[in-house]
């Protein structure tokens, strides 16, 4: 199958303007996916299902990936100036990567048996409104698959065509698998003696439930 | 009103049903069957709405059972979510534990020495024989052939899960791979255990298939039921039996090669109108290529360690990456996707579940059948909560 880079090319070519970047990954075995950002991502998708070289007619696998914002220390040579002699000093420098969520998608060919191209979108932060472009129409194998990312992670994909919760219940409040989730100490719905626990418990209801 | 018309349920709902020109020309009824429906092999609900009898939409609706398991899982070390796989489909726990094994070596570089792939192999291949002789047991028990076969799997799944018991210390929660090879080693004792399965397990699959192959029951309800189409069963991400059913030829055995499955000579059986008959006899004649392929690791089967000596089981730590590890279940592709970022838990540990994704296509296979016919269309997707729930 191709490189990473030889379907970049092919990808800049036919579908003009998409910005897409090869990320690393340091793992050995592991594959290096195609960052591809959400105006083109639908077109990419079309493209890599359809072209006949590639033919990535399976998208085995889809999932979310919550990335919170965090320090990333770097060490940077800096040239300095002391008792009239220039010396080169390593400085520990600290950047701030700020968070998004990331949607990632392994695509197989089932007619040509190879594979996988790992597909990526991300979004421009962790708040539930930023969208990313749901593949659905593409791969219907994503429905449920999609559905899980939203309900999970909260992320919103455009153009899906049936975003609910699908594991956990309508009335629920919060994304479970981010970071930063809290669970609560009980989850029971049915009044209980407990009332401390179930006061903890009703801060993860919505509204609607709670009246 | 009526004694009748004062009950409320919430289990069905009356809705309007109108012609061309708007005119109301009868009811359509929106039944909720289930979770607990004895049919929906677990705590599963499908919001049907009939017309008649005739299924005009469904709605699967399941995670009565979500416990979250892959949060679970990015809390504890790589090695303390291996007993938690036993427990996303009960039915293959060897399965399960070898697709999370072969992702967790090929993120930290690991080899498997030659003893513990022929094991693994024997262990997957027994796993694959009573999932899909239960299945064909619920299966036709869904279609009203109550007890009998059902009770002639499970005296056979007896066998194996005492197999699995002699070896690993549990019949169901095997809990028994591990990365880099397995966690102890086989008796010959147990090899020759297991060579008398495999070589009387050919003439039960003879006696399940004179009770079941042509019968006439058997044949009305299932030929032409549920038909999915070779482009949908690609599109929808279908694995396992039930894509192969569909004329797709995509065994991971085959494609993948992973373990060390290049060196047993098996066949691909494959369906040609992929309907809830051809998975039937695709699971059956699946179940006689197992078969070969035990036959010939029990004869080839080395002698040897049972585990790589630099594998590191407690505080493994990869290296920061990625890495999709997936092998072909008996339900259909189990894969693993783990990001390391170095430290002792995986930072995104996500499981990609056969069944829950071949529920995908549920309600396309059962449009414009009877209701009776959902329940064994979904007895042939061949689902199990735990996993798709997980």
């Amino acid at each position: 199958m191709e490189t990473p880079e030889q379907i970049k090319l092919r990808l800049e070519t036919a579908v003009p303007g998409a910005k897409i970047e090869i990320l690393p990954n340091d793992c050995p075995a592991g594959e290096r996916s195609l960052l591809v950002d959400t105006a083109h991502v639908l077109a990419v998708a079309k493209f890599l299902r359809d072209d006949t070289q590639l033919r990535l007619d399976f998208c085995s696998n889809v999932t979310g990936v919550d990335w919170p914002e965090a320090e990333i220390a770097e060490k940077i040579k800096v040239k300095q100036v002391g008792d009239g002699v220039e010396k080169e000093v390593e400085e520990l420098k600290k950047n701030v990567r700020p968070g998004f969520l990331e949607v990632v998608y392994h695509l197989y060919s089932m007619e040509l048996k190879h594979g996988p191209v790992v597909l990526r979108q991300r979004t421009a932060n962790r708040d539930a409104k930023a969208p990313v472009v749901s593949l659905t129409l593409v791969w219907r194998g994503c429905e449920f698959q999609e559905r899980e990312v939203f309900d999970l992670f909260g992320i919103r994909l455009e153009g899906h065509p049936d975003l609910r919760r699908i594991l956990m219940w309508d009335g629920f409040k919060g994304f479970p698998m981010r970071k930063d989730y809290v669970p609560p100490d009980d989850f029971e719905y049915e009044p209980t003696p407990h009332d401390k626990v179930l006061a903890e418990a009703r801060k993860h209801y919505s509204p609607e439930v709670k009246t | 009103m009526n004694a009748v018309g004062e009950r409320t349920s919430q289990n069905y709902e009356i809705l309007p049903k109108t012609g061309e020109t708007g005119e109301p020309i009868g009811e359509f009824l929106e039944v909720s069957m289930g979770p607990q429906h004895p049919s929906t092999h677990g705590v599963f609900r499908m919001d049907v709405v009939l017309d008649g009898e005739k299924v005009v939409k469904l709605k699967p609706v399941f995670g009565y059972l979500h416990r979250n398991h892959e949060k679970i899982a990015e809390n504890i070390s790589y090695l303390g979510s291996m007993p938690y796989t036993d427990r996303l489909d009960y039915f293959c726990s060897m399965t399960n534990n070898w697709a999370y094994a072969l992702a967790v070596e090929k993120l930290a570089g690991l080899a498997v020495p030659e003893r513990a792939e022929y094991i693994r192999v024997i262990m997957a291949e027994l796993t694959r024989l009573q999932n899909h002789t239960c299945l064909i047991g619920f299966f036709v028990q869904d279609m009203g052939a109550l007890g009998t076969p059902l009770m002639y799997a499970f005296r056979e799944r007896e066998k194996i899960l005492d197999l699995f018991e002699s070896v690993s210390g549990a019949r169901m929660m095997c809990n028994y791979m591990r990365f880099g090879g397995v966690r102890c080693d086989v008796t010959p004792d147990w090899l020759v255990q297991a060579k008398q399965l495999v070589n009387d397990y050919g003439k039960f699959l003879d006696e399940y298939e004179t009770l079941l192959t042509e019968n006439e029951i058997l044949l009305a309800r299932s030929q032409g039921v549920g038909v999915l189409s070779r482009e949908l069963a690609v599109n929808a991400s279908i694995t396992g039996p039930m894509l192969r059913a569909s004329g797709v030829n995509y065994d991971l055995r085959k494609v993948d090669r992973y373990g060390i499955y290049n060196r047993f000579d098996f066949k691909v059986p494959l369906g040609e109108h992929g309907d809830t008959y051809d998975r039937y006899m695709v699971r059956i004649l699946e179940m006689r290529e197992s078969l070969k392929i035990l036959q010939q690791a029990l004869r080839d089967i080395p002698s040897g360690p049972v585990m790589d000596p630099k594998a590191k089981l407690r505080g493994l730590r990869p290296k920061a990456g990625e890495a999709y590890g997936r092998i072909e279940a008996p339900k259909g592709e189990l894969g693993f996707y783990l990001i390391s970022d170095g430290m002792a838990n995986p930072y995104r540990y996500r499981v990609r579940p056969p069944s829950f994704i071949n529920l995908t296509i549920l309600e396309d296979m059962c449009l414009g059948h009877r209701i009776a016919d959902t329940v064994v269309i979904l007895g042939s997707v061949d689902i199990v909560l735990g996993e798709v729930d997980r």
